[in-house]
């Protein structure tokens, strides 16, 4: 008799599981928050959550357009209803958050785990990498994309005592570590990790861990790049990257996501707005991604420490010829 | 077919709201200079019972909610909501203009009363859902009414949530179908087939009644028996005409999509309506 076959199991260290914990043990001081399932808890990290609580875990089927506009309709009878399933399907269901949530000012929560190449192998259909640019754009959206495991705990108590809709990408893949017990994180708010004075380094989600990496490779050859970490994309901090523009002169954002609309674009609008500045763009570059485990993807497709190092150089060079 | 109720003053009234209901829709578009008057009208009677008859008042955890999934009927949700006291005849008229809060399709942020923000197929029936499943695990004994178009039925969200409601039995959804039979380009039948409609609900797993959509009785009959039955959604099959109660446009499917109404067409349609003569001309300016 043949063993049944193993589902590949959840890593203990990615952001999803960061989430799905933190957000079980936040539960019972939140008595009205629910969560939603499209048929994917175990990949989204709610499964956790739905042990703890199965009374408030609510299973939808694989129908995200009816869950994510059903989360209106639970917030408008007082639940604070935390929408999970990938990032791509947000993408499918985002008239729905468009309209009963967002337009409707709905305290709603969505949660995308599998966001940019973090599916990898899954290949380039399942490769989110237009979300954070998509939900911005939607009025009174707030989006978020943190960094490290301890980031996503702190952010998930943030968002349940945020009044109004969020969209925070997870993910799936083992994360680095970034931050110590001693971070902090407050929606709206960049912070700089690593002091430099020749640029600054804008990243979000995954790409931190990156931008630090690139920084250390930059310190080699003399040069002295700052690190911010943004883990709101929207409201961006207008105020820190203004100050950055100030006393640096020059920008790389690093994103797991498409150059356009998403982290490069809200820094783009801010400093365009309050000080221009220089800017190279690490990110997809207008296309979409393919198979591949996501470190491999992310050398080949431009997103990894190397490749944000070479665009700081090339600002640089940009910054010199003003 | 059930049997009519037996309440000819509360019949009376309804039948008098709804005509009510239908002279403001007709107005508010006259003056809005756009909107969907065809299905406005089809559906008069089951908002002039539903409102008049079925909801129930209390707090935020008792009070019955009605939600208009089939956003474009938003004249005669205004209409309603003028004659039974939600706002004046004078907002419901001010449909469609700048910095009116009755927007073409209705706002929750405008008007709180529409509950939630409509205009897009289907996405009303799934916030109805999910007000059902949140009042359910509150212990609350309230109802959710949801008024879905027909053509609306062609949205897929629809059938997620046909399937959703039944496995979680919500049988304190009420979902009413407006079924008049034509939609924005055409007929049903000819655009994308509906039937076997009452089959379609029943496999998902519905309370299904079919009814005429006009008859003040068998709707009240209906709304009754969709509250007394247990265990699984209800759905009211509700067969309507599209334009009814203004001759000229009964059955047009050109009267389904936002048109321009001449001030004739208009004062034709008032006086099918029973606005006396001595009155179309408040009507026509707006004076009521």
């Amino acid at each position: 008799m043949s063993s049944a076959p193993q589902l590949i199991a959840s890593g203990t260290d990615s952001l999803r599981e960061a989430f799905g914990k933190a957000l079980t043990r936040l539960a019972p001081d939140y008595p009205d928050v629910v969560v939603l399932d499209a048929d994917i808890a175990g990949g989204t990290g709610v499964h956790h959550f739905r042990k703890a609580f199965p009374e408030r875990f609510l299973q939808f089927g694989i129908a995200e357009q009816n869950m994510m506009a059903a989360a209106g309709g639970l917030a408008a009878v007082g639940m604070i209803p935390i929408v999970t399933t990938f990032a791509v399907f947000c993408l499918r269901a985002i008239e729905q958050a468009r309209l009963s949530i967002a337009y409707s000012n709905r305290n709603v929560k969505i949660v995308a785990s599998h966001p940019g190449l973090d599916v990898g192998p899954d290949g380039g259909s399942a490769q989110a990498l237009e979300d954070l640019a998509a939900f911005r754009a939607i009025p009174g959206m707030t989006v978020i994309a943190p960094a490290d495991p301890v980031e996503m705990a702190l952010a998930t108590k943030a968002i349940l005592d945020f009044e109004g809709p969020v969209y925070m990408r997870t993910g799936r893949s083992a994360a680095v570590s970034v931050f110590d017990a001693g971070h902090s994180f407050e929606i709206g708010k960049g912070k700089v990790i690593r002091r430099g004075g020749d640029l600054t380094i804008v990243a979000c989600g995954v790409e931190v861990a990156r931008a630090l990496d690139a920084a250390k490779l930059l310190d080699q050859k003399g040069i002295s790049a700052r690190v911010v970490n943004m883990p709101t994309i929207k409201p961006i901090d207008v105020a820190l990257l203004t100050q950055c523009a100030r006393e640096t002169g020059a920008f790389v954002t690093a994103e797991d996501h498409n150059i356009h609309g998403g982290l490069g674009g809200a820094v783009a609008e801010a400093l365009a707005g309050h000080a221009p500045a220089p800017i190279e763009f690490v990110g997809l570059r207008d296309r979409f991604g393919e198979s591949g485990e996501p470190e491999e993807l992310a050398q080949h497709l431009g997103l990894d420490a190397k490749s944000i190092a070479a665009a700081a150089e090339k600002v640089l060079t940009r910054k010199k010829a003003i | 077919m059930n049997a009519p109720l037996n309440d000819s003053a509360l019949i009376g009234r309804l039948t008098d709201a709804a005509t009510a209901i239908r002279r403001i829709a007709i107005a508010a578009i006259y003056h809005a200079t756009s909107g969907h008057p065809g299905g406005a009208l089809s559906c008069a009677d089951l908002f002039a019972c539903i409102y008049g008859a079925a909801l129930r008042g209390g707090n935020d955890l008792t009070r019955d909610r009605f939600v208009l999934s089939k956003g474009h009927g938003a004249p005669a949700l205004y209409a309603t909501g003028a004659q039974f006291g939600l706002c004046s005849i004078k907002e419901a008229l001010s449909l469609r203009k700048l910095g009116s809060k009755f927007q073409g399709h209705p706002h929750v942020r405008d008007l709180p009363w529409v509950e939630t923000s409509t205009g897009s197929l289907g996405q009303g029936f799934s916030v109805a859902i999910g007000m059902a499943l949140g009042l359910k695990m509150k212990k609350s004994g309230a109802r959710i009414y949801a008024m879905l178009g027909d053509g609306e039925l062609q949205e897929g969200e629809v059938w997620e949530g046909a399937m959703c409601a039944a496995h979680h039995k919500l049988d304190n959804l009420v979902a009413v179908i407006d079924y008049n039979k034509l939609q924005s380009d055409d007929s049903n039948a000819n655009i994308m087939g509906l039937e076997p409609l009452g089959d379609k609900w029943r496999a998902f797993g519905w309370h299904v009644q079919e009814i005429d959509g006009h008859n003040i009785a068998l709707i009240l009959d209906a709304l009754d028996k969709a509250a007394a039955a247990a265990g699984k959604p209800h759905v009211i099959i509700a067969h309507t005409v599209k334009g009814r109660g203004v001759p000229y446009m009964e059955n047009v499917p050109a009267w389904h999509g936002s048109v321009k109404m001449t001030p004739q067409q208009t004062e034709d349609a008032l006086r099918a309506l029973d606005v006396a003569e001595a009155d179309l001309k408040h009507w026509m300016e707006g004076n009521v």
